[in-house]
């Protein structure tokens, strides 16, 4: 076992942040059961969670990849040669002057804070800024709720966690649901009481380190009868790591008439294959709400669920997937309708340039006993050019009647013309196309939260930039 | 002020066209044409369908399907062929298009922002309040709703609000020349009007303003200093604003009849 003493001292403009003394613990190359045991012996699993771990260890195992429906791609993951479990601060480190000069422009255009650059950019290994967190985790703990790492979740608060722990999303549910409940580390436990409206979006981004950019995070979110919450995940700044698997599992609760906002914005590097299961479970009048926003990986599986197990309850899928070059963006939307009066809503815009893919899979399930439930789903698919690639997949079974689906879909190019009559007006290809893109996607960009949408847009400009050359 | 040998500074305030030819798809559709338009004046190109009009307005914008297989095209001086089309409309030139191109989810403020922005030096950005006062008051000018520029650039616009939205542009960017391309198609005659006001105002010692129409009755409202006749290619007649006058009367076979024989250059 390694032991690394760092300790150094850096200012910015809010208060002072120290990197603290860490312990680095190192699973190593491969995944046995070994594995899984030196896993929950590090983090002190309590017996119930190591048993969870080696049977969805052995599900996983069990399981095939699922090449018959989706992309062949995924047979180039080498299981054996992944680093499952890694903790502090022992990445794989290079230096400032080896981050490539596109990435480094990138952090310029959007303002990343010079130490923030440098972790994500995998320079540095640890960016802990716990002063912002705990201000944060200080003036919600006062309101009663709970925000915590998923890990002291566990140990802390287990009359909660255990009884909706797996429960949304089993872990048989598909192999990396299984491959995640075997390995997770990272992420966050959140718990709001009875009526309580958290005003202000609670942030993973507070916390970034090794753990919580991990691989393997896994996120419980419970809001019990009438509350309301709004997370955010990731960051828009490109996220560099040698890892090339990240396989996130996130389950939300809303308990009756809560409301839970759930907003990702992803942008791995272009190496990471990001597979990844999101779903929420609706109470009675509850609202589950997926904003979803996937600019980065080599290839991304995402298809944000909601079941609407109470009566009136709805859920929402606002998805935006830009797939550039060499990359393949494979997201949509589950939802499944267990309760009269349900309704749900999918809205997906995706963009492909070059030799980007997008695909679209949606499944709608309405079963014949139930009564007037609704659906609308609305996918639009933008290619920029002729290289560029697009599928739609929707699955719609409804049954019964007095319910009621609505489908639209279109495929649109940014053309010649339009691009032409931009330019007639002054502004050059390169804007021209980002003004289309961001056109495109607009409606759906103000649903982000005021920072993370100034950043979409840059984010687009650049894409645009490097795609007209 | 003159200096012989030398050319006048006023010489240079013009569009001039020499001997251009223009290809698409291997067919040659502008044979060998040529025409000035000064500063300060408004020329009107009339001519049958597929004379070859609108190609020449997408040639002077730097439309990229088109191939100029000859001749040259300057402005103030300025070889502007080899430019990018937006590097020419920096210069200072500006087309109304005939069918003007929707932009989803851009708003026409938006968009024209960014236009004005493209304009400024490197580093400088445009202030919010200078360009909606500038932006307000292009509008009142052409006496237009405010609400209108928070929609989506042409997006749904009926044929008029696509042309009014195309003057409003001209309006705000105020370029030295300005090519109209049939801005009377597809408008009544009440839209007709208003547009024709848009461009009247905007007229000026400072703006040459190419105005091509296939019927006479726009050139009723914009009076012309001058109109050509093109047909197959070519500047085949020129004359004061009587000619658009006398094609309205005599068609355009009058002229074609005329130009029968090898014209001589």
């Amino acid at each position: 076992m390694v032991q690394e003493n760092k300790s150094l001292e850096i200012e910015r403009n809010i208060g002072d942040f120290a990197y603290p003394e860490t312990h680095t613990h190192d699973a190593g190359i491969g995944l046995t059961e070994k594995t899984i045991h030196y896993i929950s012996d590090v983090k002190q699993d309590p017996d119930w969670v190591r048993e969870f771990r080696l049977k969805a260890y052995r599900t996983f195992l069990s399981k095939p990849m699922p090449t018959h429906w989706a992309s062949r791609d995924l047979e180039a993951i080498v299981f054996d040669n992944i680093r499952y479990y890694l903790s502090g601060g022992i990445q794989p480190k290079r230096t400032w002057e080896e981050v490539p000069d596109d990435v480094k422009r990138t952090f310029e255009r959007l303002g990343i804070p010079e130490q923030e650059r440098k972790f994500l950019a995998g320079v540095e290994a640890q960016f802990d800024s716990e002063a912002v967190y705990s201000n944060i985790k200080k003036a919600v703990g006062e309101q009663g709720v709970i925000f915590v790492g998923s890990a002291d979740g566990l140990k802390e608060h287990p009359e909660i966690f255990r009884k909706w722990f797996g429960k949304v999303i089993p872990t048989g549910d598909n192999k990396f649901s299984a491959l995640n409940s075997a390995v997770f580390s990272g992420g966050s436990f959140i718990y709001v009481p009875p009526g309580v409206k958290v005003k202000h979006p609670l942030q993973a981004y507070f916390r970034i380190n090794a753990e919580n950019f991990g691989q393997f995070e896994r996120t419980l979110i419970i809001c019990d009868e009438g509350s309301e919450l709004t997370y955010m995940e990731g960051c828009t700044a490109p996220k560099f790591n040698t890892a090339t698997l990240h396989s996130a599992v996130v389950e939300l609760v809303a308990m009756k008439g809560a409301k839970i906002q759930y907003i990702t914005v992803q942008n791995w590097s272009n190496n990471v294959f990001n597979l990844v299961t999101k779903r929420g479970l609706a109470h009675e009048e509850a609202e589950v709400k997926w904003i979803d926003c996937n600019i980065g990986s080599r290839l991304t599986m995402k298809y944000p669920g909601v079941v609407m197990k109470g009566r009136k309850a709805r859920g929402e899928v606002i998805s935006i997937a830009l797939a550039g070059d060499g990359q393949h963006q494979d997201t949509g939307a589950k939802m499944v309708h267990a309760a009269d009066e349900t309704t749900s809503n999918i809205i997906s815009k995706s963009i492909s340039i070059g030799t980007g893919r997008a695909t679209y899979r949606g499944l709608v399930h309405v079963p014949k006993h139930l009564k007037n439930c609704k659906n609308n789903t609305e996918c639009d698919a933008l290619l920029i050019n002729s290289h560029s690639r697009t599928d739609t997949y929707p699955a719609i079974t409804v049954r019964g009647t007095g319910n009621a689906v609505q489908h639209e879909a279109s495929v649109s190019q940014v053309s010649a013309e339009q691009i032409f009559y931009m330019q007639q007006r002054g502004l050059s290809k390169a804007q021209a196309m980002s003004l289309s893109v961001n056109g495109f996607v607009n409606d759906l960009v103000r649903q982000f939260p005021m920072e993370y949408s100034v950043e979409l847009k840059r984010l687009i400009e650049l894409e645009m930039e490097g795609s007209v050359g | 002020m003159a200096h012989s040998g030398l050319s006048f500074e006023s010489d240079m305030q013009e569009l001039i066209i020499q001997d251009l030819h223009v290809s698409i798809a291997d067919q040659e559709i502008i044979r060998g044409l040529s025409l000035s338009v000064p500063r300060g004046e408004v020329h009107a190109i009339m001519g049958p369908n597929g004379s070859g009009k609108s190609t020449l307005a997408k040639v002077l914008a730097g439309h990229p399907d088109y191939i100029v297989t000859a001749g040259s095209v300057t402005m103030d001086g300025e070889n502007i062929l080899e430019l990018e089309p937006d590097e020419r409309a920096r210069r200072g030139l500006f087309l109304a298009f005939q069918y003007p191109s929707e932009i989803p989810g851009v708003t026409i403020a938006n968009f024209l922002r960014a236009a004005v922005q493209s304009r400024m030096p490197e580093g400088e950005e445009l202030e919010a309040t200078d360009y909606y006062a500038q932006l307000y008051k292009k509008m009142d000018l052409l006496e237009m709703d405010r609400s209108f520029t928070s929609r989506s650039v042409n997006e749904g616009f009926s044929g008029g609000e696509k042309k009014r939205n195309e003057i409003l542009q001209m309006a705000l960017l105020e370029p030295k020349y300005a090519v109209l391309d049939e801005t009377d198609s597809g408008l009544d005659i009440d839209a007709l009007k208003v547009v024709s006001k848009g461009v009247n105002s905007l007229r000026g010692p400072d703006l040459g303003v190419l105005l091509i129409t296939h019927y006479q009755r726009l050139l009723n409202y914009i009076v012309p200093d001058r109109v050509h006749v093109m047909v197959r290619g070519r500047i085949e007649m020129s004359g004061g604003k009587d000619l658009a006058l006398q094609l309205e009367e005599k068609g355009y076979d009058w002229v074609k009849d005329d130009i029968d024989e090898p014209t001589l250059a």
